[in-house]
């Protein structure tokens, strides 16, 4: 009797014995196309793997082209090589806890996530939140926006060869860093926020940070846009690539500046105000041309319009808390619990064992720099949440992009994900 | 403002569990009646938009699965959500891709996390983890720690055993 049977070994691999690895160049290979090519593609079609360590990717992201020339005919997008579990471990923490990991998903507006997870947990456990704590979160939500667009746009700049805008708007966001050091204490992953209210108040020196900060923000602007509006060579990169219709642009799940690109004026501040927001004036910026040079635009006019927030809820910042004064959800200031019995206890049990938090289920978005970025909360009534899904705008954003790829050039590849700003952080979660 | 009982009014035979999801709308449909449910969504109430599908334990029921889908609807500027469950048994739910498009990855996340199969998906891969991988890491039973050995690590054949990744957790 053979010690091999000759039957196996003749045995054909079906398709679920394909090797992993190769399931996503399965994936591409079998994408409908649009894109006409020449008769003998064979001859010169090749795949092309790009990332995920690669500069123009921002982060680990992992693009594969399938290319005829220079023509990009598909591309595929595989996520996940920055996956660190966040909705695993915010099933283990107190609701708490979780406000520092929340830093690390947009690692770029960590303050803007840090407001829109307190905001669901308020929702959820109905907190209701003292004036000068919102107009402060408002001021820190659009804060982050700047240093966000700052940042796409030095970026974009930067992936299509301008690399003194890269460092020009560094340069603000500098700024921008000196007043968080100030005003949280901490220059970059900040966890200011707290569940019904902050850390601290804001104080007087961050306030005059701020205004300095104002009124040098237009000359900064200026200089940037002197490098880039006017450009030739820049305007001619950009304008016609990267093109998103408006309804696979909707039905992609796009929000955020680059929805607005496409013609769409929707923005959660305006329509759904949360917040202080109905009591401030700004304006929604859209576009129509949908393309990269649009997206720009967008992010470039939204600066002036967050500066326009700022300045106003400065004006109107009210006096009085800055936390809301709910002893059975709110932590207790430290001065207090160094010098009080009840509120040292207090302090013992919502860190250790959490808030008792009603059984239920709520949701709550706001509109960041990149989109709707949302939670969902689900809560069995202890103090560690049942589920806590993000809802992350750069997930949404990158899902459109082996679209946007399509009929590309290669040279293009790089100001398109430069355009739709994604941040790995957040969509890898 | 939209309310689920308005697919009443012209299907009669629809039945529903209305769940409070604090101040949004929210129902759970039977698996069976979530497409055609969902196609009367986008085209005579105007949802347009799917903003995220999440998958998660159900609270209730050990082994017990469900999906929900948030819909946004920008013209009356209400969001909904749509929930359909499952069992660990037989974790099949139909796809909503053909609705709306970006249930692709969304879908693909909720497959990857809590292995729910959603029918008529046109490429239901995983999304964050390896494909390789042979367990749902968002299920209540998947340990926080991970299970030492799931996910092969690099490993170099000229590598000091003792200092070999690989070998860590066997």
């Amino acid at each position: 009797m053979a010690l091999i049977d000759e039957e196996v070994l003749l045995e054909q691999p079906t398709f679920q014995e394909v090797p992993p690895r190769q399931r996503i160049l399965e994936a591409l290979m079998s994408k409908d196309t649009t894109v006409s090519r020449d008769e003998d593609s064979l001859e010169n079609e090749m795949v092309l793997n790009m990332g995920p360590q690669h500069p123009a990717t921002h982060g680990v992201l992992r693009v594969l082209l399938r290319l005829d020339g220079e023509t990009v005919v598909s591309a595929e997008t595989e996520l996940g090589y920055l996956h660190r579990g966040y909705e695993k471990l915010a099933e283990n923490m107190t609701y708490h806890e979780y406000i520092p990991h929340t830093d690390r998903l947009d690692y770029i507006s960590p303050i803007a996530n840090n407001v829109g997870y307190v905001l669901a947990v308020e929702k959820l456990m109905k907190i209701e939140l003292p004036r000068r704590a919102q107009y402060t979160r408002v001021i820190c939500c659009e804060l982050a926006r700047i240093s966000s667009h700052l940042l796409a746009l030095g970026a974009l700049a930067m992936d299509i060869g301008a690399l003194t805008v890269f460092v020009w708007a560094l340069r603000e966001r500098e700024k921008l860093y000196d007043i968080f050091d100030v005003l949280t204490g901490v220059r970059f992953t900040v966890s200011y926020m707290r569940i019904g209210g902050m850390a601290q108040d804001i104080g007087e020196d961050a306030i005059r940070m701020l205004n300095a900060f104002l009124e040098g923000l237009p000359d900064a602007m200026k200089d940037i846009g002197s490098m880039l509006n006017k450009n030739r060579i820049f305007l001619e990169r950009t304008s016609g690539i990267g093109i998103m219709p408006q309804d696979e642009a909707l039905d992609l799940g796009w929000t955020g500046p680059n929805l607005r690109a496409s013609g769409l004026a929707v923005d959660l501040r305006r329509d759904n105000p949360y917040l202080v927001y109905n009591e401030l004036d700004f304006d929604v910026i859209t576009r129509t041309e949908s393309d990269v040079l649009a997206r720009y635009w967008c992010r470039f006019y939204e600066i002036a319009e967050s500066a326009k927030i700022i300045r106003q809820a400065l004006d109107k910042l009210p006096k009085g808390d800055y936390f809301a004064r709910d002893v059975k959800k709110v932590l207790p200031r430290k001065s207090q619990v160094y010098s009080k019995m009840e509120d040292l206890i207090n302090d013992f049990m919502l860190v250790n064992f959490g808030q008792s938090t009603p059984v239920g289920e709520a949701y709550h978005g706001i509109e960041a720099a990149k989109g709707e970025l949302g939670w969902y909360l689900v809560s069995n009534g202890s103090g560690f949440p049942w589920r806590s899904k993000i809802r992350s705008p750069s997930f949404n954003s990158l899902q459109g992009l082996s679209r946007l790829l399509e009929g590309a050039m290669i040279s293009d590849v790089v100001a398109i994900i430069g355009s739709i700003d994604p941040i790995m952080g957040e969509a890898d979660k | 403002m939209f309310s689920f009982e308005q697919l009443k009014e012209t299907d009669p035979t629809l039945t529903f569990e209305r769940v409070d999801v604090t101040g949004d709308e929210c129902a759970i449909l039977p698996r069976e009646r979530m497409l055609d449910v969902a196609k009367r969504l986008k085209h005579e109430f105007g949802f347009l938009q799917m903003m995220d599908v999440l998958g998660s334990a159900q609270r209730e029921k050990k082994g017990g699965f469900e999906v929900t889908y948030n819909l946004r609807n920008h013209v009356t500027k209400q969001r909904i959500f749509l929930k359909v469950r499952c069992d660990e048994r037989d974790p099949h739910v139909p796809s909503l891709y053909s609705v709306w498009e970006g249930c692709n990855w969304h879908e693909r996340e909720a497959y990857d996390m809590y292995g729910v199969i959603f029918d008529n998906h046109p490429d239901l891969r995983r999304m964050y983890m390896p494909e390789d991988f042979e367990y749902h890491p968002l299920r209540k039973d998947f340990p926080l720690m991970g299970i030492p050995g799931s996910i092969p690590l690099p490993h170099h054949e000229d590598a000091d055993p003792r200092f070999d990744v690989a070998n860590r957790g066997e």
